[in-house]
């Protein structure tokens, strides 16, 4: 049976054994003269046997369908006729690719050899086998844990805390996919990054000055030998951000400064929505945006003054970037700015300061650990910042620090080594992850960080 | 008190640096402000024109001997009939005086390459105009379709065009045989290689389908997660490390969880690229951070008083979140459901990695389908070289702001209409 109505009837089952197990515990209660003679409401009766009938077979098919492929394919490749056997990793996808897809028959067997053939109907054969054998255990399971949860039901059955303690544990895995998350995202990178490390050497990775990851298609071709020195990405990126930082930061912080210490409340209840739509724009949009009418016009602007700006000048992605991190830094300075107590306010006020003395020398100093805390998750942000570079800013890595010219970043690398026609097993992909893994690591350490300096000083006024 | 005058010279100084700090401030909000705006109006006035496509006025007539077919009912023969042949003719019969082969070629050239199949549509829909004759507006081609609008706005733009076709676009417009009406292409069609056959119906029902498998997932468990850290998790380092866990998630960049897409759904559980299974199971990561504090903070906003008396009525703790606390935190929840979503649609990075950018023409039907979403369908427009692509993408983006911008306003409303304040 099909995975998808496999599925749906266990939820029916589940359903029949909830209708089941509440008329029996009905059934119970009659003779006892009603149901508060039960220990818990029959609802709950049925909820447990729903839970005992539904439950396990659930689990049984996720893990199913899970390991199901693997297996069947080690056993398949474990068991190859040595005519056909590969002879490298890369073959060994290839080969499976192919028995898998003639098992599936989406590629026709025509002349194909005979033991390949072979090899394909056995993989259907354990496809069938396992599809059927998955559906018997369920169903067994299915009926075992409703007979189990129809035995069960007696008046002093505690129903509602068995339920009660199943539920709390799915609560907890729940909470607990952050955690799987983070693992998920840590492992994916690193086991990809470990065996990039192996061809090329960590220190060539993070000190080279060479950053052209083709890699040679014939032996002596020229100047593709494929050079992973990640120096010119780093560069490039942290010259964006720079830029970014320069728009968004005083731009951010003063308008910040404006609506919460001296604008009048309609102009505070139309202004801050206004610029936090900014916050609400996809990054694709600002690509665009970047792309097609900034750097153009930066172009133009350049050659008015007789400068060359290149049409991928990373002060047109950076710009852009800035617009969209204002938002981002003004509302984080605006709640530390007025969690700020007006005590300290009026006590500035009465010693004669004027208010933007009162402004710079006490309300400022004393939000100061929010707003270096929302600059850097905004920094983590720019960092992180994908569409708009992919779009916007080059696709050479240059080593250079001047913003008129064209730079790549860590993010345009790991999108382009990543998109389009690969061999997952490639340097040139494995690099991919290695740089994802320089992104997540360099953005996690400056979260933390923020994370930190935020709690820190969170409460000191309250 | 020889300190007066320095006082008194001094505070000019000061109010002088009180005045520019305010400007400071307002010119800082006047360049944000002026940011909204432009972007705003750049996309709106490069996108506007995408929303009409021009159609010029040709005698069609449906000649079997041109089709080359004589029957419309049998099937195979559709699939061999020279339907292109149908819109040249008409083009021959408009302009007779043409000539010559490249002439000819450039004349065949007006129309879009798809107005054979569209008048093939036609046909099909209405069998009795077989061996008839009717007068139809038909698309042309995005050269055409780029110029006559630029021509219409006062600049011309014939980069693309040789001098002959100029000419008989002016005569067709002079014949009043060509305007501009709605373009139902864009709407109702799926990616096409030609910008005038163009659509984002493909990438919208593909944005529709990713975004809700990714609700079906984040929501529950994201509420599930909140209720969990909220009313029963013990105060312990477990629970301290989920919540870091959590926190630092939501400042993870997005490009980070396409690459776990890649490496943990694609390479280790052989979940199909470009499908919307692979991109709602990315989403869904993505934004449960996001839903799990927002629906905290829901939480937290009932007041304890009614727990205490729920409690104190011998309901148990789950009977307590599940008949009070959920209901009087679900505006709360669902407002930040909205908001995740939100983020979701658009997301474009993430699924880059995961093979979402597919060049895909048909319609996805289900969530094993190939399918794009919206901000992809976005970047790859973008990305395209022809010049009526930018209108075509920029009209996009229109859309995919106003699905935006509803999201956001239900949002706000939810939040006003349903939360109590206690």
């Amino acid at each position: 049976m099909e995975s998808s109505n496999l599925f749906l009837l266990m939820l029916t089952l589940g359903a029949v054994a909830f209708y089941i197990g509440r008329s029996r515990s009905l059934l119970v209660a009659k003779p006892l003269g009603g149901i508060r003679h039960l220990h818990s409401l029959p609802n709950y009766y049925g909820l447990n046997a729903l839970l005992w009938c539904a439950l396990p077979s659930l689990i049984i098919l996720v893990l199913w369908l899970i390991f199901d492929e693997p297996v069947i394919n080690s056993i398949i490749m474990g068991s190859l006729p040595a005519d056909i056997a590969p002879a490298s990793l890369a073959d060994y996808n290839l080969l499976l690719n192919k028995i898998s897809n003639l098992a599936d028959g989406i590629m026709s067997s025509k002349g194909q050899p005979a033991s390949l053939i072979a090899v394909a109907d056995s993989m259907a054969g354990l496809r069938v086998i396992s599809q059927w054998s998955l559906t018997a255990l369920c169903l067994i399971l299915a009926v075992i844990g409703l007979y189990w949860g129809w035995y069960k039901i007696a008046a002093e059955f505690r129903a509602r805390q068995s339920v009660e303690k199943v539920m709390e544990n799915l609560l907890l895995g729940c909470a607990c996919l952050a955690i799987f998350t983070t693992v998920g995202i840590v492992f994916s990178v690193l086991f990809e990054s470990i065996q990039f490390f192996r061809s090329v050497p960590f220190f060539d990775f993070v000190f080279g000055l060479d950053w052209s990851p083709q890699t040679a298609i014939r032996e002596d071709q020229v100047g593709s030998s494929g050079s992973f020195g990640a120096v010119p990405l780093f560069v490039g990126t942290l010259l964006i951000s720079a830029v970014a930082m320069f728009v968004a930061v005083p731009i951010g912080l003063m308008s910040a400064i404006y609506l919460a210490e001296y604008s009048g409340k309609t102009v505070r209840t139309y202004a801050k929505p206004a610029l936090e739509v900014l916050a609400g724009v996809p990054t694709v949009v600002y690509g665009f945006f970047a792309a097609l009418t900034v750097a153009p016009f930066l172009r133009d602007l350049g050659a008015d003054f007789g400068l060359t700006i290149s049409s991928e000048s990373a002060l047109a992605a950076g710009l852009v970037m800035g617009v969209m991190i204002i938002p981002f830094i003004s509302s984080l300075a605006d709640d530390v700015i007025t969690a700020v107590p007006q005590t300290m306010r009026d006590g500035s006020l009465a010693m004669g300061a004027t208010h933007s003395e009162t402004v710079r020398r006490v309300v400022i100093p004393a939000a100061l650990p929010g707003i270096v805390a929302g600059v850097m998750l905004a920094i983590s942000r720019a960092i992180g910042e994908t569409m708009i570079v992919v779009m916007a800013a080059g696709l050479a890595a240059k080593l250079t620090a001047n913003p008129l010219e064209s730079v790549t970043t860590v993010t345009v690398q790991i999108v382009t080594l990543l998109t389009g026609d690969q061999e997952f097993d490639s340097p040139k992909t494995l690099a991919a992850f290695a740089l994802g893994l320089m992104l997540f690591t360099v953005t996690l350490l400056l979260n933390i960080f923020a994370l930190h300096i935020v709690k820190k000083y969170r409460e000191q006024y309250e | 008190m020889d300190n007066l005058p320095k006082i008194k010279r001094s505070l000019k100084r000061r109010s002088r640096s009180e005045t520019r700090f305010r400007w400071y401030g307002r010119i800082a909000i006047i360049l944000g402000l002026a940011a909204v705006f432009t972007l705003f109006v750049d996309i709106i006035s490069k996108g506007h024109g995408a929303f009409k496509a021009t159609y010029i006025q040709l005698e069609v007539h449906y000649d079997p001997e041109v089709i080359g077919i004589n029957s419309l009912t049998d099937k195979s023969l559709l699939m061999q009939a020279n339907w292109d042949a149908v819109p040249k003719q008409a083009l021959r019969n408009s302009f007779s005086d043409v000539s010559g082969r490249r002439d000819k070629r450039k004349l065949y050239k007006l129309v879009s390459n798809g107005a054979g199949f569209d008048l093939k549509d036609r046909l099909l829909a209405n069998p009795d105009l077989f061996g008839k004759t009717e007068t139809r507006w038909i698309l042309v081609d995005d050269d055409i379709d780029t110029y006559y609008k630029s021509w219409l706005d006062g600049e011309p733009y014939a980069a693309r065009l040789s001098a002959k076709q100029v000419q008989w676009i002016d005569q067709l417009h002079q014949q009043g045989q060509i305007r501009l009406q709605l373009n139902t292409n864009l709407l109702t069609r799926g990616d096409s290689r030609e910008p005038e056959q163009a659509g984002i119906r493909g990438a919208v029902v593909g944005s529709l389908l990713t975004l809700l498998l990714t609700l079906m997932l984040s929501f529950p468990i994201g509420v599930a997660a909140a209720i969990y850290l909220e009313e029963f998790a013990a105060k312990n380092r477990f629970t301290d490390f989920i919540e870091v866990n959590i926190n630092n998630l939501a400042a993870v960049p997005s490009i980070i969880f396409g690459l776990l897409g890649l490496a943990v759904f694609i390479n280790f559980f052989h979940v199909p690229r470009s499908v919307p299974i692979v991109g709602g199971l990315v989403l869904t990561l993505m934004t449960l951070p996001t839903i799990i504090i927002t629906s905290r903070a829901a939480i937290k906003s009932v007041p304890p008083s009614i727990r205490e008396a729920a409690l104190g009525m011998g309901a148990s703790r789950y009977q307590v979140v599940i008949h009070h606390v959920l209901p009087l935190a679900l505006p709360g929840m669902l407002t930040g459901a909205i908001i995740g979503m939100a983020q979701a649609l658009g997301e474009t990075a993430p699924l880059l990695m995961i093979g979402m950018v597919a060049f895909i023409v048909d319609i996805p039907q289900g969530f094993t389908d190939p399918a794009t979403v919206l901000p992809v369908q976005i970047f790859l427009w973008a990305d395209s070289p022809e010049r009526a692509f930018i209108e075509k993408t920029s009209a996009a983006i229109m859309v995919l702001l106003s699905f935006l911008l509803i999201m956001n306003i239900s949002a706000v409303w939810l939040r006003k209409r349903l939360e109590r304040r206690w």
